[in-house]
């Protein structure tokens, strides 16, 4: 086995072994760990995206479907979109997704702009109070958004923002988060180079612009990701801030159709999937940022 | 040196704009967030509702908490949550960064895949349950299927909470495994092995070698998932509805601000009473984690 393993790289001989699937280091995995491996995560899998796919078959079973059956029958006999067709005819579920493209493209760019600005002043500049601003992001972080719901709430109405998508967006247009996220990015680039950039004559805009904010595009990816998740996904406030049917995000939309139509499982079925289709696309396409994003979140939250 | 020289340069060059660059975001968070943060422990000693302005009452709202059976019921709840959801959320995740470690052909498949409910909104992940859990739905299709019968997980006060929670749990376990798949890269191999051949079977590997070395990382997600615990909202008010299950039994602290708090005839000053309730609680709860961190390292 280990004279085997030393000679590893020219081609061994065809004999009959066991496969030679390695870990991240080159060693071989046993034959009965592998498989009791591969047992395992798929009975996660199952766990994990059961439940989605099961919602999926739900909405695509049309009226005459038993879809209480015991036991269950996991394949819609006759696939129908019949049930798409019905949200849209309940509730105006594709005006609801625009509000909430709208409301999560919005807080993309706020968050994007405001937090690589403020993080580059934070981060390259020196000014007086430079510390005190820091601070105002390091606390700002620490409070409990749902402590302090009903406050904000109480700000919108007093700017007559309460209703509005714009009240939906701006409590977290610019996160404290992102800002000190950008602010460590920066931090992190070498100095030298944009004191060449100086030397040669750049103000201030183009070490920004054509320098700084380059080299951090993959910590920008991260708070573009997550502040598009947030906004699309974001329940308690939307629930709190809008009270009028035709300004709603989707997830209030669905709230309202489970709230109205409780007994209509395919119904409900099909707005939760039109709801969660676009982020596992977003998700399926991105998905290191959001991995990042995790790990970057939970080391600086 | 060189690094100094540039900071005065680039002080000289820009009197004003370091301010400018920061003030969309200075303006923000104070606007929306340091504010009202000030003006909930202000309004929580006044008698404040959404269209009257208040008058200062003193400690008014916090007797009347004392009395509140439904403040009791929301504390009771959202601490049982804590205490439900934490050991889960801090050990689940752990074994599962394990099982998903090794880069085994389709590796990243499974890592992707058990990342989607962390992605889904928790509306979305909430009214899945509701009908996976439903007196009709798939789980008690299956359980009736192998002869257990059905379960009201929705209709029963405790089965409700526990179902939430498990959902809970549900969502979080792919967000906390990514957390722990980072700090298990940096666990050295050599630690395993010397433990391997020293006879330690994988058991004994994971208690003595894989746990010291991500403890940090532990106790790191045992504070964030408290706190989150603590503040649970939408899980439970999805699967118990607004007014909080059976008899509003399964109301958690967060819902009784936000039935207290909104609408046009909103307890103002007594919802704020209620968040400053929740914003200490947090912060014992981190301060909990922490001692219990140092404690046990000495």
């Amino acid at each position: 086995m280990s004279v085997i393993d030393k000679v590893r790289p020219a081609p061994a001989p065809a004999v009959a072994r066991e496969p030679r699937v390695t870990d991240e280091h080159g060693r071989p995995i046993r034959v009965g760990e592998l498989a009791l491996r591969y047992v395992l995560l798929l009975a996660v899998l199952a766990l994990t995206v059961g439940p989605f796919l099961w919602q999926l078959s739900t909405s695509l079973k049309g009226p005459t479907e038993d879809i209480f059956s015991s036991p269950p029958k996991f394949l819609p006999g006759r696939p129908t979109l019949h049930n798409y067709e019905r949200v849209a005819d309940t509730i105006p579920v594709w005006d609801y997704a625009l509000n909430s493209l709208k409301v999560a493209t919005a807080n993309v760019v706020t968050n994007c702009v405001g937090s690589a600005l403020a993080g580059y002043a934070l981060a390259r500049l020196r000014y007086r109070g430079r510390g005190v601003a820091t601070l105002v992001f390091v606390l700002a972080m620490l409070v409990p958004v749902e402590g302090i719901i009903i406050a904000q709430f109480t700000t919108m109405r007093e700017l007559g923002l309460n209703n509005t998508l714009i009240g939906v967006v701006l409590p977290g247009c610019i996160g404290a988060m992102n800002v000190l996220l950008m602010r460590n990015a920066f931090l992190n680039l070498p100095y030298e180079i944009e004191e060449a950039a100086y030397v040669d004559g750049a103000d201030v805009w183009q070490r920004f612009l054509r320098i700084a904010l380059p080299s951090v595009k993959g910590t920008l990816a991260v708070v573009a990701i997550f502040a598009f998740m947030g906004a699309w996904d974001d329940f308690l406030w939307p629930l709190i801030v809008l009270s009028d049917p035709s300004k709603f995000t989707l997830t209030i939309g669905l709230n309202y159709l489970h709230g109205t139509f409780a007994g209509d499982e395919r119904l409900v079925a099909a707005g939760t999937v039109i709801a969660v289709t676009p982020l596992i696309a977003l998700f399926a396409c991105l998905q290191r940022y959001f991995f990042r994003g995790a790990g970057e979140g939970a080391v600086k939250g | 040196m060189a690094s100094s020289t540039a900071v005065s340069r680039v002080r000289r060059q820009l009197p004003a704009s370091p301010w400018l660059l920061a003030a969309p975001g200075l303006l923000v968070t104070g606007a929306f967030i340091l504010y009202p943060f000030v003006s909930t422990l202000v309004n929580a000693f006044t008698d404040r509702r959404t269209l009257i302005p208040g008058r200062f009452v003193g400690l008014a709202n916090f007797r009347e908490l004392l009395h509140d059976d439904m403040f009791w019921t929301g504390l009771r709840n959202s601490t049982l949550y804590v205490l439900g959801v934490v050991p889960a959320l801090v050990v689940l995740p752990l074994l599962l960064a394990l099982l998903v470690q090794k880069n085994i052909p389709g590796i990243t498949f499974f890592r992707s895949a058990f990342y989607t409910p962390v992605v889904a909104s928790i509306v979305v992940v909430g009214l899945i349950w509701v009908w996976l859990l439903d007196e009709r739905g798939l789980i008690n299709s299956l359980l009736e299927t192998i002869g257990v019968g059905r379960v009201g997980f929705l209709s029963d006060q405790w089965l409700l909470l526990i179902s939430a929670m498990a959902v809970t749990v549900w969502k979080g376990l792919g967000y906390y495994m990514i957390i722990y798949l980072a700090a298990l890269g940096n666990v050295p191999r050599e630690l395993h092995e010397a433990a391997a051949v020293d006879g330690a079977g994988a058991v004994r590997r994971f208690r003595t070698v894989t746990v010291p070395a991500v403890r940090s990382t532990m106790v790191l997600v045992g504070a964030l998932s408290s706190v989150a615990a603590f503040k649970v909202f939408s899980e439970v008010y999805l699967m118990a509805g607004p007014s909080g299950g059976p008899a509003g039994e399964d109301t958690t602290l967060v819902m009784l601000v936000q039935r207290t708090g909104t609408g046009l005839t909103g307890r103002v000053g007594y919802a704020s009473a209620l968040s400053v309730v929740v914003f200490v609680v947090t912060v014992v709860l981190m301060l909990l984690v922490l001692r219990a961190d140092r404690r046990e390292r000495t």
